[in-house]
């Protein structure tokens, strides 16, 4: 039962990632590559009419973990105390800037929404990208300081924002290390180059043109940030070569990742839009996938040696919670599944300036 | 810790209480846009169209306030109130996913294609379309009240030797007796705002001698809906939700109607002030046994004072509960009025010789958002000192973690967030109310 939920609980998340992610890599997009009115509208009506069921998928898995998985929600909300609230208010900032930017249609109201929602789509990206890292490298379960637990629940945990070395591999390490800031640059170009092809599928005209032309140095950079991260990750204490020996079927995923990852590239110069999107939507389920197997079945490492890892089984709630929660979930999700295929028949094709709601 | 309960508890009322006064009027709304989408429907009259779309630009800058200000309340359960999630996820995890994956996919789903997708859906998807978005809303409020019933009466659970409460039958979260008379009181509450802020706006517009057409069928509109709505917040709902205080949670009602002693044939208090030191109230008038009919229908019944419980487990902020359930009360009461007078001005379609009428209408806007704060501020100051009542403290529900310093940072942050998204908002409200229903009707 635990590891059904477990699988819901990614499912969800991952579903999360692709779907809001594109609409993050749009702001990127939006910040850095968009550059005149019509460009920007164009970026503004490629997720106009998705970002917000996007943005539900987030909501809900909150929801699953808190019924499934109560303990970790307890101990990573409120050990993750400062950056999560943080994360919250570039979240409005960011709702607010696709809402609210064309509503007074003024030069000096317009500008700073824009702006806004650019700016907090980079920084949530990155700021995914970073707490991601923070899950696999582990934190500093039950607070040990000099050998000594400090909470009174072993679960508890308190991350600074940063620890004075930066390093993944100190003793208490903080939110921000080399680390976490190297996938916090994986995240941010991954979805950059997601953002772009979801804008590619879903519009046309020069714009188009233009983005197909920033892949390449955006791949680039991709790589070199992820050959980083994988070098380190590898030396971590909480990787865990044991289920690639056990289960050598899992090199799978790795391996699904990295041909993605070549897909992500040569799709720029495809005919078909959906290959492109479809690359980096693989590439973001098997790259997670990846590494959520190689911890398996810890969902958060301890960095010390007193308390356990915390895992699906020592976080999970009870039996009978779990099983009546299958029921009403699968019910929900199909639910969920007859509206996404009606939004998404509705806005079917290109989106054009007859689409504009503003 | 003290320092650190303390700034947890702000933070959680300023954000909770910020975040209702969005919803409470997108729930009623959501009714308000079906009833005109529904006339439409079967009028074919453009009229009624283009009224239930200018309510729900208005529902969307609402609907949207709402959402961002939400998101906050689900984090908080675990970012400030983590031992309470760990011991309690089990139950309350239930409902509050529910919500998640039942309301919020309906709302976001479908509010985004009946704002945008018009032309694209025909007549009758786009009606349906209004209808997913108010079944979204209510079951959304649903499901938070059930867990907020829980909270209060807790049912079907069960606790493990290590303090965590388990769900031990499913059905039972729902059939809490708490449930039902709280949900329709709120929601009729809900209705009673949007009554106001319909209301409201009519008579503006008539005062402003503009947009007649539309001020009548939103007068008439308010009118209608506020005197069902504003008679039933009272009876049935309230009296069957103070009959489950009564039963299940008599020293929260003791303190609610300030009634220091026990008294056959109790009175109910209009006014008076709690002397805490002295364990009285000052300067009350009453009217004599009301009380004691009211809770047990007879005009003799005892009811329970103060004095019969030990103070451990009094409410602790007495005084502050006192005046939310008066405030509460003595505001309905004036809503009655001014809805069933408005009824008697309706039904002689006499607006014009009593414009002074519409200037109170007007004015009364802001005081069901007070009521409703009232209200739930009444439910919760009431169930202190637990959050699950007899249970769990509150004081044993906060993240040990998270020091007074960290949360006092983020409630300021909250705080001037959310100062300045209010300003915004009331910008973007007053610049729809000010064009007025037939602006843009073109370029729809």
């Amino acid at each position: 039962m635990e590891i059904t939920w477990y699988i819901i609980l990614c499912f969800m998340l991952v579903v999360y990632i692709v779907l809001d992610g594109f609409d993050f890599g749009a702001g990127i997009i939006h910040l850095l590559f968009a550059k005149t009115e019509d460009e920007k509208k164009q970026v503004m009506r490629a997720i106009g009419p998705f970002w917000d069921a996007n943005e539900v998928w987030l909501i809900a898995a909150g929801g699953v973990l808190f019924a499934a998985f109560p303990t970790l929600y307890a101990s990573a909300f409120s050990g993750f105390y400062l950056p999560l609230i943080m994360i919250l208010w570039f979240f409005i900032f960011r709702a607010l800037g696709i809402e609210f930017t064309y509503l007074i249609n003024h030069e000096l109201w317009i500008k700073p929404w824009q702006k806004g929602f650019g700016i907090s789509s980079l920084l949530l990206a990155l700021f995914f990208g970073v707490a991601f890292g923070n899950v696999i490298r582990g934190v500093n379960l039950g607070g040990v300081e000099n050998g000594v637990i400090q909470f009174k629940n072993h679960y508890s945990f308190f991350t600074p924002l940063w620890d004075g070395s930066f390093s993944p591999f100190a003793e208490r390490p903080g939110v921000i290390d080399w680390f976490t800031i190297t996938l916090g640059l994986v995240a941010v170009l991954t979805l950059t180059i997601h953002g772009a092809y979801w804008i590619i599928l879903k519009t046309e005209g020069d714009f188009v043109k233009k983005l197909k032309s920033k892949i390449l140095p955006l791949w680039i950079a991709l790589v070199v940030c992820i050959i980083i991260s994988l070098v380190a990750f590898m030396a971590l204490k909480s990787f865990n070569k044991d289920i690639f020996i056990q289960h050598p079927s899992v090199y799978l995923l790795p391996f699904i990742a990295f041909v993605s990852l070549l897909g992500m590239l040569i799709s720029a110069k495809s005919k078909n839009n959906w290959i492109g999107f479809a690359s980096s939507s693989i590439f973001i389920v098997s790259g997670i996938g990846s590494a959520v197997a190689s911890l398996f079945p810890v969902i958060i490492p301890s960095t010390n040696n007193l308390v356990s890892h915390l895992t699906i089984f020592n976080t999970s709630s009870e039996k009978y919670g779990l099983e009546v929660g299958i029921v009403w979930w699968v019910i929900a999700f199909i639910l969920v599944l007859v509206y996404f295929i009606f939004v998404h028949s509705v806005y079917k094709g290109k989106l054009t300036k007859k689409h504009d709601h503003h | 810790m003290e320092d650190a309960l303390l700034y947890d508890r702000l933070q959680f009322a300023f954000t909770i209480t910020y975040h209702y006064l969005f919803p409470q009027l997108t729930m009623g709304l959501s009714l308000i846009i079906v009833i005109f989408k529904g006339l439409h429907l079967k009028t074919s009259n453009e009229f009624y169209n283009n009224a239930a779309k200018f309510w729900a630009k208005i529902f969307a800058i609402n609907f949207g306030m709402g959402v961002v200000t939400g998101i906050p309340m689900e984090f908080q359960f675990g970012t400030n109130w983590a031992q309470f999630s760990e011991l309690t996820g089990n139950i309350i995890g239930q409902t509050l996913a529910m919500e998640g994956m039942f309301s919020f996919f309906l709302e976001s789903s479908f509010l985004g294609l009946f704002l945008f997708g018009e032309k694209l859906l025909g007549k009758k998807l786009h009606f349906l379309s209004a209808l997913l978005i108010f079944i979204g809303t209510w079951a959304s409020g649903y499901l938070i009240i059930a867990t907020h019933s829980w909270m209060q009466n807790p049912v079907g659970y069960e606790i493990l030797s290590n303090g965590k409460f388990v769900l031990n039958n499913f059905a039972d979260l729902f059939g809490n007796p708490w449930v039902l008379p709280s949900f329709f009181h709120n929601q009729m509450a809900s209705l009673v705002t949007t009554s106001f802020v319909v209301g409201g706006t009519g008579a503006y517009y008539y005062l402003n001698n503009k947009h007649l057409d539309y001020a009548h069928l939103f007068l008439k509109t308010a009118i209608i809906a506020g005197v069902i709505s504003t008679l039933s917040v009272a009876f049935p709902t309230g009296d069957l939700l103070a009959k489950q205080v009564a039963q299940k949670q008599p020293v929260t009602l003791a303190a609610m109607e300030g009634l220091f002693e026990t008294e056959s044939g109790a009175p109910i208090v209009l006014i008076g002030q709690p002397n805490m030191n002295e364990k009285r109230l000052d300067n009350k008038i009453e009217v004599p046994k009301v009380l004691s009919f009211l809770t047990y229908e007879r005009w003799n019944a005892e009811i329970k004072g103060l004095n019969e419980f030990p103070e451990e487990i009094w409410p602790t902020n007495i005084p502050g509960l006192y005046y939310s359930y008066h405030i509460m009360v003595g505001l309905g009461t004036i809503f009655i009025a001014i809805m069933l007078f408005g009824v008697w001005l309706l039904w002689k379609n006499k607006f014009n010789n009593y414009k002074w009428y519409l200037w109170v209408l007007l004015f009364a806007l802001p005081f069901p958002y007070i009521a409703n704060t009232a209200g739930w501020y009444t439910s919760e100051l009431g169930r202190q000192p637990y959050l699950v009542y007899g249970l769990l403290k509150t004081v044993d529900g906060i993240s040990e973690t998270v020091s007074a310093g960290n949360t006092l940072f983020t409630l300021l942050g909250f705080v001037g967030l959310y100062l300045i998204l209010g300003f915004i908002m009331l910008i973007l409200v007053g610049k729809l109310v000010y064009n007025g229903p037939e602006s843009k009707l073109k370029t729809h």
